[in-house]
Parts: C-alpha cells; sequence; structure tokens
C-alpha cells in the first residue's frame, strides 16, 4: 500500500522522484500559461480566471484521486503529510502571501515556471522572495510565539465541519464546479463578450462536469475494499464455509507452556480490558486497529502461529479472518473469551468428588499451567515488551 | 494567432496538475511544494556569508538539524530544479522562451521590477510565517483535504482580493 516511500521504493530514490514530478509540476504550470504574470493577476480583475479554473481543477482531481486510492485501500491517508494547523498564523501569512501576490504578480512555484522561460520579473520575484525568507529568519524570535500559537496539529477539512470524508469531496467538488460556471460568466463580462458558457457545447460541459460527481458519487455509495472483503468473508463464515481454524483454552495452555516462542497470542479486546486480565505472552492490538498497515508485519510472521482471542469468541474468530484477508494462512482463533479462559485457569479448580482418572489430569494439569503460564509472563515482564511497529507520518510541507 | 504559442485549455492543465500533484502523494507521501526551495537558498547564502551568525542563530540551527546533509540536499530543492527544466521544456515547445518581461499597460520596466521584488519579499515572508505557499500549502493541503492548508489557501486569494483595488495600477488602466 502505497505511499511508495520508504516501504516498497527506498528512500534514496526521493530526490530523482523530486526532479521528475517536479518536471511534471513545473511543465503542468507553464502550459496553464501561470508563466505569465498578467495571466496571474487576471484572476483579481476579472478578466482573466487561468488561475481559479486550472487551480481548482488540480485540487479536486488530486483530492478525488487520493479519496479513490484510499477507498480502494491502495494509499494509507494516515501516514501521508497533512499540512498542520496554526490558524492565526496561517491566516496572517496566507494574507501576506495575498499581498505579495497582487503586487509582485506571481507566487514562488509561478514565479519559477517563468524564471525558467526568460521573464526577468520571475527572477526578480525569486530573489525578492528568498530575501523574504531570509528576513523571517532573522526576525523569528520576535515571531515565534505567534509562530506557534493556536497549533492544532494535521487536523482535516471535515473532521472541522463534523461530516463525513466523501460528503466533503461532494461539496468541494460541487462549489468548484459552480465557480467555473460563474467565473466563466465574470469573464466575458468583464471582457465585453457575449457570455457563452452555458450557451453551446451544452453536451460537452455537462459531461465534464458530470463525470467528477459521478466519480465522488461512486465511491460515497459502494462499500470500501476493506468492507467488501470483510462483508464477503463474513457472508462465507456465516454460510459455514471458510471456518476460522481454532483452538482450546487447554491446548493453548499446553502450547504456552512449552514453546509458546511460536505462538504470537493477541488481544483484540480494548487496552483497558488488556490492562485488567490478559493470557501470558498476549500483546494488544484493537480489533478496530487490526487493519491498519503498522501490524501487517506482526501479523505475518513466519515462524510464529496467531492465536487471536477477545471478549467473545465472534471477535476472536473475526479477528482471525481480518488475518487471513491479510495474507496469514495459519491463524487460530481461541473458542473461548478471555473470561472463560481466565476462570478456567486461575479461577477455583475443583477436583470433584471420586474423580475419574481424566477429571483429575485435566485439574492438575490446569493448576500447574496456571502456575507456568505466571512464571512465563513474569519472565517476560522482565524482557522488553514486544516492539509496537508504528508508522511514522511522512513530513512534508515547505521546510 | 499562432497556435504553437497559445496556452492549454485551463481545465486539461488542472487535470494534468492534479495527476502530478497525485502521483507525488501516492509515491511520497507528501505534497508538491515550492517556496522550501527558495528558502534552502536564503538558508545557504547565510551559511556562506556570515557563518557565525548561522552558527549562533536558533532558526538556523534548527532548519541544519532538519537537513543533516546541507540545506540545498532537500526534497523541495530538487523538485524546484525539475520545475525548472519542465517549465523550460515547456516554454521551449511552445515557443515562448526569450528574455522577457510582462507588465501591466503603463508601468515601466523599473516600477514592474521593484514590484516583483517587494511582492516576492512578501510572498517570500508569508510563505514562513504560513508554513507554505500557494502550492506547498494551498494546492498539496487542498488535495489531502488539511484545514489548515485551505485556510491558508482563502487567506491568499482573500488577501489579494482585498488588496486588488489599490493596486490595479500596476495591471489594468481603469
Amino acid at each position: 500500500m502505497a505511499p511508495l516511500i520508504p516501504e516498497i521504493i527506498s528512500p534514496e530514490y526521493n530526490y530523482l522522484v523530486a526532479l521528475i514530478v517536479g518536471l511534471g509540476f513545473g511543465f503542468a504550470l507553464e502550459q496553464a500559461g501561470f508563466s505569465s504574470t498578467r495571466k496571474l493577476v487576471g484572476l483579481f480583475y476579472g478578466y482573466d480566471f487561468t488561475v481559479l479554473k486550472v487551480f481548482f481543477t488540480a485540487g479536486v482531481t488530486a483530492m478525488i484521486g487520493v479519496v479513490m486510492l484510499s477507498h480502494l485501500e491502495m494509499l494509507n491517508t494516515e501516514i501521508i503529510f497533512v499540512n498542520p494547523t496554526f490558524l492565526p498564523s496561517a491566516i496572517t501569512g496566507g494574507i501576506i502571501m495575498g499581498a505579495g501576490f497582487i503586487i509582485g504578480g506571481f507566487c514562488p512555484g509561478t514565479s519559477a515556471a517563468a524564471a525558467a522561460i526568460g521573464k526577468l520579473d520571475g527572477w526578480a520575484f525569486i530573489g525578492g522572495a528568498t530575501i523574504g525568507i531570509f528576513a523571517f529568519g532573522e526576525v523569528f524570535p520576535l515571531l515565534e510565539d505567534f509562530y506557534l500559537a493556536g497549533n492544532q496539529g494535521p487536523l482535516l477539512f471535515y473532521e472541522v465541519l463534523g461530516i463525513e470524508r466523501i460528503t466533503f469531496a461532494l461539496i468541494l467538488t460541487a462549489v468548484a464546479i459552480f465557480a467555473f460556471v460563474a467565473t466563466g460568466m465574470i469573464e466575458d463580462k468583464v471582457n465585453k463578450k457575449p457570455v457563452h458558457i452555458l450557451s453551446g457545447n451544452w453536451k460537452k460541459k455537462t459531461i465534464a462536469a458530470a463525470i467528477p460527481l459521478a466519480v465522488v458519487l461512486l465511491i460515497m455509495f459502494t462499500p470500501s475494499r476493506k468492507e467488501f472483503t470483510m462483508e464477503k468473508l463474513e457472508a462465507r463464515a456465516a454460510a459455514g464455509e471458510c471456518k476460522p481454524d481454532l483452538i482450546d483454552a487447554d491446548k493453548l495452555a499446553f502450547e504456552l507452556m512449552n514453546n509458546y516462542y511460536h505462538y504470537n497470542v493477541i488481544d483484540v479486546r480494548s487496552p483497558e480490558e488488556y490492562e485488567e486480565f490478559h493470557i501470558a505472552t498476549a500483546i494488544n492490538i484493537p480489533l478496530d486497529d487490526l487493519h491498519s498497515t503498522a501490524y501487517r508485519e506482526l501479523l505475518n510472521q513466519r515462524i510464529q502461529t496467531n492465536v487471536f482471542y477477545g471478549a467473545s469468541p465472534a471477535q476472536a474468530k473475526k479477528a482471525c479472518l481480518i488475518a487471513r484477508y491479510h495474507g496469514n494462512t495459519t491463524s487460530l482463533a481461541l473458542d473461548v473469551t478471555a473470561e472463560n479462559f481466565r476462570n478456567t485457569f486461575y479461577g477455583e479448580i475443583n477436583i470433584p468428588e471420586n474423580p475419574t482418572k481424566s477429571e483429575q489430569t485435566v485439574a492438575l494439569f490446569r493448576r500447574r499451567a496456571a502456575e507456568k503460564m505466571k512464571e512465563i509472563e513474569a519472565n517476560l515482564a522482565s524482557r522488553e515488551k514486544p516492539v509496537q511497529k508504528k508508522v511514522i507520518r511522512v513530513q512534508g510541507g515547505c521546510s | 494567432m499562432d497556435r504553437k504559442n497559445k496556452f492549454m485549455n485551463p481545465y486539461l492543465a488542472g487535470i494534468l496538475l492534479g495527476f502530478v500533484l497525485l502521483a507525488t502523494i501516492y509515491i511520497t507521501g507528501r505534497g508538491l511544494g515550492a517556496s522550501g526551495a527558495m528558502k534552502s537558498v536564503a538558508v545557504t547564502s547565510v551559511k556562506a556569508a556570515a557563518p557565525e551568525h548561522y552558527e549562533s542563530t536558533a532558526y538556523y540551527q534548527d532548519y541544519a538539524a532538519d537537513h543533516p546533509d546541507g540545506p540545498m540536499k532537500s526534497w523541495l530543492v530538487f523538485e524546484m530544479l525539475g520545475v525548472l527544466i519542465g517549465a523550460f521544456l515547456s516554454g521551449a515547445l511552445s515557443g515562448r522562451l526569450g528574455l522577457k518581461l510582462e507588465k501591466g499597460p503603463g508601468v515601466t520596466n523599473t516600477t514592474r521590477i521593484i514590484g516583483a521584488i517587494i511582492g516576492g519579499m512578501l510572498f517570500g515572508f508569508g510563505s514562513q510565517l504560513g508554513r507554505g505557499c500557494t502550492s506547498g500549502s494551498a494546492l498539496s493541503g487542498m488535495a489531502v483535504m488539511s484545514f489548515g492548508g485551505i485556510i491558508t489557501m482563502l487567506a491568499i486569494f482573500g488577501g489579494a482580493y482585498a488588496l486588488a483595488w489599490f493596486f490595479r495600477k500596476l495591471w489594468i488602466t481603469r
């Protein structure tokens, strides 16, 4: 699952990738006419809305692409870079940039595109921007508090609005289309031409507007790949096929006593429940987190068999199915709950009067197992806890 | 008009740019940027011109800590080299190369150059305060639905619109 760097493509290639995507970026900017300063500021006087059209189309295209890739489980949106939100500095900095835009006629990316084709004002702008950045560095101590004020972290717009991601995508796409129509009308009026956006070629225009909306709606109304697979797995499990392999409590205890290092026992309950009681050697991965790429490697260790258990056998089975979906074929589900397991071994183990031989053996085994498991747990506690692999968010932005 | 010199359809160019950005996110997990490369140049200049000042200023030292191989060894520097090459190729293909100065009607060359430098200074300063410019914060922020990124975008365009009337003589005759 993407991003491809660093897990699939080595970070050493990152600079090469930067050069190549930069090439595409520069090419697109220049082709769009962003090397022309009068075209850029046209937006602010109404005679040329190219900037808005290109910018909004690019943003919406990339946004829909991100949502689409995430829907298909091809891109992990939890680790891609999201610009952190610091409202005071974002707004003030933005307004200063706006002033720079209207006075200088460029923004940094477009000034580079202009400079590349020989525009002297592009070079002047780059020089000015470098001086401006230097100036910021020099006065930074004075601005530091303001710069760091109001940190909200990598906040997402739809979280602020309290709506679903896909709903926000739909709204933004609709706003973009509306803006294209409205600015098309303004542009023609300012240039004293007959308004042509709503006349002629209406079929093509409708199709162009409908495609992005249709894609968003498609994402909205189809289950994600994860939901789809889980539904399928559950349906098959319910139909009696594809049963996860079960392990019973005594067998698990026996295996832990003799070769616990062959087992990767995973508690899929909440961390609180895990803290309260857990089976010896178990680690905690709540069921909802099990899909996370962070645990992919942990779940697919060749020498260890996963054993899942939860607050109900159904939970354990579900976890087992998730692991199977992600490529692990040997996973087992404990056929009793965590609570049952606790009672079986750590509760009172009574030997009935006149026990049969097997009853006696079981009871004795359980007592011994309880002691041994405590011992193992105590030994393990003094070692380091199993490393919970954490996938780190990519660093990006303009620093 | 010579067809060769025409700009691409803006929506088509937008889709192209959108796919470049999407590919960047897909491959690297980060978005595009521009002002960061100019920061590398600024920091490099300080390092060369005033090494003592560079060593004693926390701001540059923080930057050096983030860029252990030197300020120029940064993702955005390589990306911006690509931008220069890509834009040059595009200009060459469409016959737009040449030393030129573009300005509004009724503006002298000197005014235009001074305007570009002052505008650049403001933009450079603002991009540092706002943690990214139109590319790194606004465009890339929109693609990943960053709240801060979209707010910065609105502030940039809102600010420019609010000030457009005062600077109209730089661009239009009215």
